[in-house]
């Protein structure tokens, strides 16, 4: 059977902090292939934030290689790299996801702004927001409001508009329902799978809470992909 | 987009901005404002006498002399003969002329003699004739028209009795010959609003029991005698002069400081007026210094305010570097805020600056006997506003570039 390329794959990666020295973090092997929605457990502390970083390029490996789309993003220069993010990565955070100045539509459309090739993937930008908010379960009469004046669980719901839109190859998401309640919790979860999976788009989605398992494809501890070591200097 | 994030995160901002761009606006306001009034001093200084084409004194400094003979500042330490006076006049260059005796005084305002052809030659404000507001031009020997302000300050009418001192802290005086007002003249802004002025005769008149300052005991004139004397000076401070042609100006100069029998001196009173204007001007670069600085404390206050929001504002900026904003964004995005502020900032001020120009204009010209014109921004202040703009925006590089190493160090993961 053909596999398809994986949409991220990591290979011997390490990463030394600056100025930290002796805590690195070594991958030896992570895949994730086209439209899978794979869980990454571990506790904090563990090296997520630092995996995240490198795998959206605002951080490089010393050594090792990071591929997303079938791009190393460690031979990309730091100004390409921020493209190559914006085109191929959306992004959602734990909390304070959005600008709370700007209308809902702006954030959403924000990433576009610095991702032309995804932004051409739309023919209509503002209906295209739309039809996501209305799909993500948005009333469509906050498309104008500022951001700032939702609700904590419409804010994740905006965010993952706003990773969804232009349909990027990888999603990830870090801790985007710890701030959520369980009950919407399950919901944004839903409502983000039947996005994603509409458009084959992989979710790589980082948190501390098993409870969560069931609903993705695949589990992961990062404890078992990761090696953190620290050390006094 | 991204100008409309930028507004959108400053009026998220407002009460902070409002008042940076207040502080900004206050002190575009108080540079253009000191532009506006150093150039209308200027004009109006220039506009004090015009139309005459020598002024002619006991040899002296020109500056000293259009100094006390012009503005009333100083006293002369010399002055001319009746002789030298009608010696000029009889020349054939002179189209006209009219003395001017001064060092007398009327409380705090100076008094000064002159013929009546005074108020015909003496012009202002590019050719501007004196005119009476109230009453008319003295015409008794005891008759005293006084300027603007001498009414106003003293609250003086027409028809009301003067006392003139003699010498310029009054002292001692002229009590015994009392003048009565005849006429109060129109605002001109110029040192005669502040101008008691009688006829020639008159200051002689005064003088009649006086010797070296002092009152000779015991005598006293009466006014019917004095009406009968020979009043015929023997001295006076100063003579303008009006030639027949403008070529001749420099020849009547010369023949007036080459003058045998007494040591004489003639200003051209425009050359006289940039010269005090030189010495003026110093104090004109003091003002705009310190008008300049006034900008540039806004400017770093600005800055401060930039500095001190960039750690409220680090989830932003992780936010468009996670949207694929390179720091040099993050970095434009503080430029581009900053020269917005500085933009609304200088144009307030402009406005500010119109609407107090518009509103203090006349009090001005009352007060001051300056008046400013209310004219479109000229091509020098137009110049102050964009610098103003690309001071802030280059002042606000500094903030930019730690915000742009915090961008680059955060990335787009930022625990608050």
């Amino acid at each position: 059977m053909n596999e398809p390329a994986p949409v991220l794959e990591l290979n011997d990666v390490r990463y030394r902090w600056p100025g930290r020295a002796l805590f690195e973090l070594h991958v030896p092997q992570m895949a994730l292939a086209q439209g899978e929605t794979v869980l990454l457990l571990g506790e904090s502390g563990s090296g997520k934030s630092t995996l995240l970083s490198l795998i959206c390029g605002t951080i490089v490996a010393q050594s090792g290689k990071v591929s997303v789309a079938g791009t190393d993003i460690s031979s990309l220069s730091s100004g390409k790299r921020d493209r190559f993010r914006a085109e191929q990565i959306g992004l959602i955070f734990q909390q304070f996801n959005l600008l709370p100045f700007a209308s809902v539509q702006d954030n959403i459309l924000l990433p576009l702004r610095f991702a032309p090739d995804r932004a051409k993937r739309v023919a209509s930008h503002g209906d295209e927001a739309d039809r996501l908010c209305g799909d993500l379960g948005l009333p469509r009469d906050l498309m104008g409001a500022r951001a700032g004046t939702l609700s904590v669980g419409q804010q994740q719901r905006v965010a993952a508009a706003r990773a969804l839109i232009g349909t990027p190859p990888l999603i990830v998401a870090d801790e985007p329902t710890s701030s959520l309640d369980a009950a919407t919790q399950v919901a944004f979860l839903d409502v983000l799978f039947a996005q994603s999976r509409t458009n084959a788009t992989t979710v790589l989605m980082v948190s501390h809470d098993a409870r969560l398992a069931d609903q993705f494809d695949r589990v992961i501890q990062i404890a078992d992909i990761a090696k953190t070591t620290r050390g006094i200097a | 987009m991204i100008l409309r994030l930028a507004l959108g995160s400053l009026l998220a901002r407002a009460l902070t901005v409002a008042m940076t761009v207040l502080a900004i606006a206050l002190s575009v306001m108080l540079f253009l404002g000191v532009e506006k009034v150093r150039t209308g001093a200027k004009a109006s200084f220039a506009d004090t006498i015009s139309g005459t084409d020598l002024i002619v004194g006991a040899r002296t400094g020109s500056v000293q002399l259009l100094l006390y003979s012009v503005f009333r500042i100083g006293a002369a330490t010399n002055n001319m003969t009746w002789e030298s006076y009608q010696d000029i006049a009889a020349r054939d260059a002179v189209d006209w002329i009219v003395p001017i005796s001064l060092g007398d005084s009327h409380r705090q305002f100076r008094v000064m003699g002159t013929t009546a052809a005074f108020f015909e030659r003496y012009k202002y404000r590019s050719g501007q004739s004196l005119s009476v507001r109230d009453g008319e031009v003295m015409d008794d020997l005891f008759d005293a028209t006084i300027g603007a302000d001498v009414a106003e300050t003293l609250g003086y009418g027409v028809g009301d009795p003067i006392v003139v001192a003699h010498g310029l802290a009054s002292f001692s005086e002229h009590e015994d010959q009392p003048f009565r007002i005849s006429g109060i003249l129109e605002k001109t802004g110029t040192p005669i609003d502040r101008t008691v002025i009688v006829s020639l005769e008159a200051i002689e008149a005064i003088h009649v029991d006086w010797r070296s300052g002092a009152q000779i005991p015991g005598q006293s004139t009466p006014v019917d005698v004095i009406r009968h004397m020979e009043l015929q000076p023997a001295a006076i401070t100063a003579a303008l002069v009006g030639v027949k042609g403008r070529l001749q100006v420099f020849g009547l100069q010369r023949a007036i400081n080459d003058y045998g029998e007494e040591p004489l001196l003639a200003i051209l009173p425009g050359v006289a007026l940039q010269e005090l204007w030189q010495i003026v001007g110093i104090a004109e670069t003091a003002l705009i210094a310190v008008s300049a600085m006034v900008i540039v404390t806004a400017l770093i206050g600005m800055m401060a305010t930039i500095f001190s929001s960039l750690n409220e504002r680090r989830r932003e900026m992780a936010i468009f570097r996670a949207m694929g904003a390179r720091p040099r964004v993050i970095f434009a995005l503080l430029v581009l805020e900053a020269a917005v502020i500085a933009a609304i900032g200088a144009l307030l001020g402009l406005i500010l600056l119109y609407l107090g120009l518009y509103v203090a204009q006349p009090l001005i010209d009352s007060a001051f006997g300056l008046w400013i014109p209310v004219d479109p921004p000229t091509l020098r202040e137009v110049w102050v506003l964009v610098g103003v703009i690309l001071a802030g925006a280059i002042v606000s590089m500094v903030p930019a570039v730690r915000a742009y190493r915090m961008s680059l160090a955060d990335g787009m993961i930022v625990r608050i």
